[in-house]
């Protein structure tokens, strides 16, 4: 105890090297530089692209040309005239709401699936993160031959087993084809959305949810009245990105059907890149790719308020 | 027999036997306290009768029936009351004591009325609109008990209702919950840890110690005459003092039996110990006196609780004798540390 008193004895004193402050000390330095490469790559990547597509869709500009002229909103006027428009913005939205439907569906019931134990449920969940996993071009492909006009693997089996008398032309019927995309959509996005809804579900006490089970409410009563409103800020927050991921898709309707039969299946992402980039409409494409923007971020800025609105406080 | 009835229950979750073979005996209308510190097995007790939990082996009955796991927790006609309250955060008051009227399909005009009921006799009426989260602790815990009440259980089962509270709100809470149980004459089980709660509310005590019931009876029986070392050390705040006489005999004492021996009067048949003090604690409205037993093996550590009343100055360092009443001497085997049969005294 006298010893450890005693002041600056030599072994006790800090060694030198500590004494002089590092980079390791200087938060503020070392959070930038931490920080830049996500800046940078935000920006660059990101960002750029994002205020060059603003830009454009002001203007009549055209591939293979680097005139700019400023037209102001001429490109979306000509735009909400186009049918071809209307009915791409129409797919959008459809596609978007109803894939999110059977989502979230989909996902609450896998949910509470996986939740139970089981033996092997470990596996199941690993496989159901399968196709969230797979590249979507490689998932493409192999919907297009299940999708196949001879060789679907939904007809065949329809066939054989008798509960399908002529044939489903998937791609070439545009109700088939919409059908088939939002089946993609949904296969691709809910086992993310049911991955949120499991975590969602691990944050809500076991306490309430066995008072539940006490007071006496029926499994739907539970459900309804009691785990999905508990779960509501996390659904929010799920079908916020599923929203803007579905919306903003280009890979489904592109490798599965490029918009056809008929330009029927067109999504504003595929037109846009038809106008724009095959079509070497810079201006109009850019004007088409954008025109959800400010959709989407009123979208996300009301629904991030609803999730906080009722986040569950203590 | 009983109206709650646990009959050679088990529990185990893999080697762990939370609960290991007990049988239990509620009678109608009375409050039972499950008393025991943490693990001893009595929350999943609880948890097996309210039906949250299947039974490794041996059978519950309810009301003389039969509660097995094709009898679901709403068929067994329990309510109960959660630790955390288990409030529905996202309804009203009002909503979350309709709530399991709703479940059993009342008329709503029906429900209005048994809510009203029920938040009028815990006082909380003009709280019926608000979230748990503009609550209270003191008042989300009466909106849990209203909750409880108003589908007129057969059976309440508290699982350590008032710990969330502070002191001072916990012993009037304390207090108005054995006024409500006795008004409302439902049988009663109570989880606690806690052995003042334990003592102020039971009409009978079980204390329990890994998976098994080690005493039943009431607060002064479990007290006065505890059935074995571990419930002579689990009550009492300081515990019973435990000396080794022989090898065969532990005596036992509760430290405000054990006195100076000048405290009790000549015609009183008392035991007498030297007891040399090592510490003293005044505590106010009694003193407490560390000390240890000389002419005992290894020096056996006591404590007395001396009440103000007795003013005799006692010195650090000292010895002095102390004394306990014969019929305040209680005696355990030394192996098995059950108390020997001395309540003929």
């Amino acid at each position: 105890m006298t010893a450890l008193r005693r002041e600056a004895h030599p072994s006790l004193a800090p060694p030198a090297i500590f004494r002089r402050r590092t980079l390791a000390d200087r938060e503020d330095l070392l959070g930038r530089i931490m920080l830049a490469p996500a800046l940078i790559y935000v920006i660059v990547l990101v960002g750029a692209p994002l205020l060059l597509a603003v830009l454009l869709s002001f203007s009549a500009s055209f591939a293979g040309s680097l005139e700019f002229r400023w037209i102001g909103l001429r490109n979306f006027a000509s735009i909400l005239a186009d049918s071809q428009f209307r009915l791409a913005l129409r797919n959008t939205t459809l596609f978007t709401v109803i894939s999110q439907i059977l989502v979230m569906i989909l996902a609450v019931t896998a949910a509470h699936i996986l939740e139970a134990a089981f033996a092997g449920r470990r596996v199941v969940r690993f496989l159901l993160l399968l196709p969230w996993a797979v590249p979507v071009s490689l998932a493409a492909m192999a919907w297009t031959w299940i999708f196949d006009s001879t060789f679907s693997v939904i007809n065949w089996t329809l066939k054989v087993t008798g509960l399908l008398s002529g044939w489903f032309y998937w791609f070439g019927d545009p109700t088939l084809a919409m059908i088939a995309i939002i089946t993609v959509h949904v296969w691709r996005m809910f086992p993310f959305a049911t991955v949120i809804v499991l975590a969602g579900m691990t944050a809500v006490p076991q306490d309430i949810r066995e008072a539940a089970v006490i007071d006496g409410a029926s499994f739907w009563r539970r459900l309804f009245q009691v785990n999905l409103p508990l779960l509501l800020p996390i659904i929010t927050v799920s079908v916020l990105f599923g929203v803007v991921f579905t919306s903003t898709d280009l890979g489904v309707v592109w490798l599965l059907t490029r918009g056809g039969p008929y330009n029927s299946t067109h999504v504003l992402s595929t037109l846009a890149f038809q106008r724009g980039i095959l079509g070497a409409n810079l201006g109009q494409g850019a004007s088409i790719a954008i025109f959800l923007l400010p959709v989407l971020f009123l979208a996300a800025v009301g629904m991030l308020r609803v999730a906080r609105r009722t986040e569950v406080g203590a | 027999m009983g109206y709650v009835e646990a009959r050679s229950l088990h529990k185990h979750f893999g080697e762990v036997r939370a609960v290991d073979g007990v049988d239990l005996d509620v009678k109608e209308g009375e409050l039972l306290v499950l008393l025991g510190p943490s693990g001893c097995g009595k929350t999943t007790l609880m948890r097996m009768i309210a039906g949250l939990e299947i039974p490794t082996a041996g059978e519950i009955y309810i009301a003389g029936e039969l509660v097995d796991q094709d009898v679901p927790p709403r068929a067994r006609g329990i309510a109960m009351v959660f630790q955390s309250y288990a409030l529905y955060p996202h309804k009203t008051a009002f909503q979350n004591i309709a709530f399991p009227l709703e479940a059993l399909r009342k008329p709503p005009a029906e429900i209005k009325r048994s809510v009203d009921w029920g938040a009028g006799m815990f006082g909380i009426r003009h709280l019926l609109g608000r979230r748990p989260r503009q609550l209270s602790g003191g008042e989300r815990q009466r909106v849990a008990l209203a909750r409880s009440v108003v589908r007129e259980p057969r059976v309440f089962l508290f699982d350590e209702p008032l710990s969330n509270l502070d002191a001072q709100l916990r012993a009037v809470a304390r207090f108005e919950l054995k006024q409500f149980q006795r008004q409302i004459g439902t049988t009663t089980i109570y989880v606690t840890h806690d052995q003042i709660e334990a003592m102020g509310l039971g009409d009978r005590i079980a204390v329990m110690n890994r998976g098994k019931v080690r005493q039943i009876g009431t607060p002064q029986e479990v007290y006065n005459y505890p059935a074995d070392t571990f419930v002579a050390t689990f009550l009492g705040s300081p515990p019973m003092n435990l000396v080794p006489r022989d090898v065969h005999t532990i005596i036992g004492f509760r430290p405000e039996t054990f006195l100076p021996k000048s405290a009790f009067p000549a015609d009183v048949h008392v035991e007498t110990f030297q007891l040399r003090v090592r510490e003293v604690e005044h505590l106010g409205s009694d003193r407490l006196v560390y000390g240890s037993l000389e002419g005992f093996q290894g020096e056996a550590p006591v404590i007395s609780d001396i009440p103000s009343t007795i003013t005799m100055p006692i010195a650090e360092g000292e010895t002095y004798p102390f004394a306990v009443a014969r019929p305040n001497l209680r005696t355990f085997d030394a192996q098995t540390g059950f108390r020997r049969d001395d309540r003929a005294a």
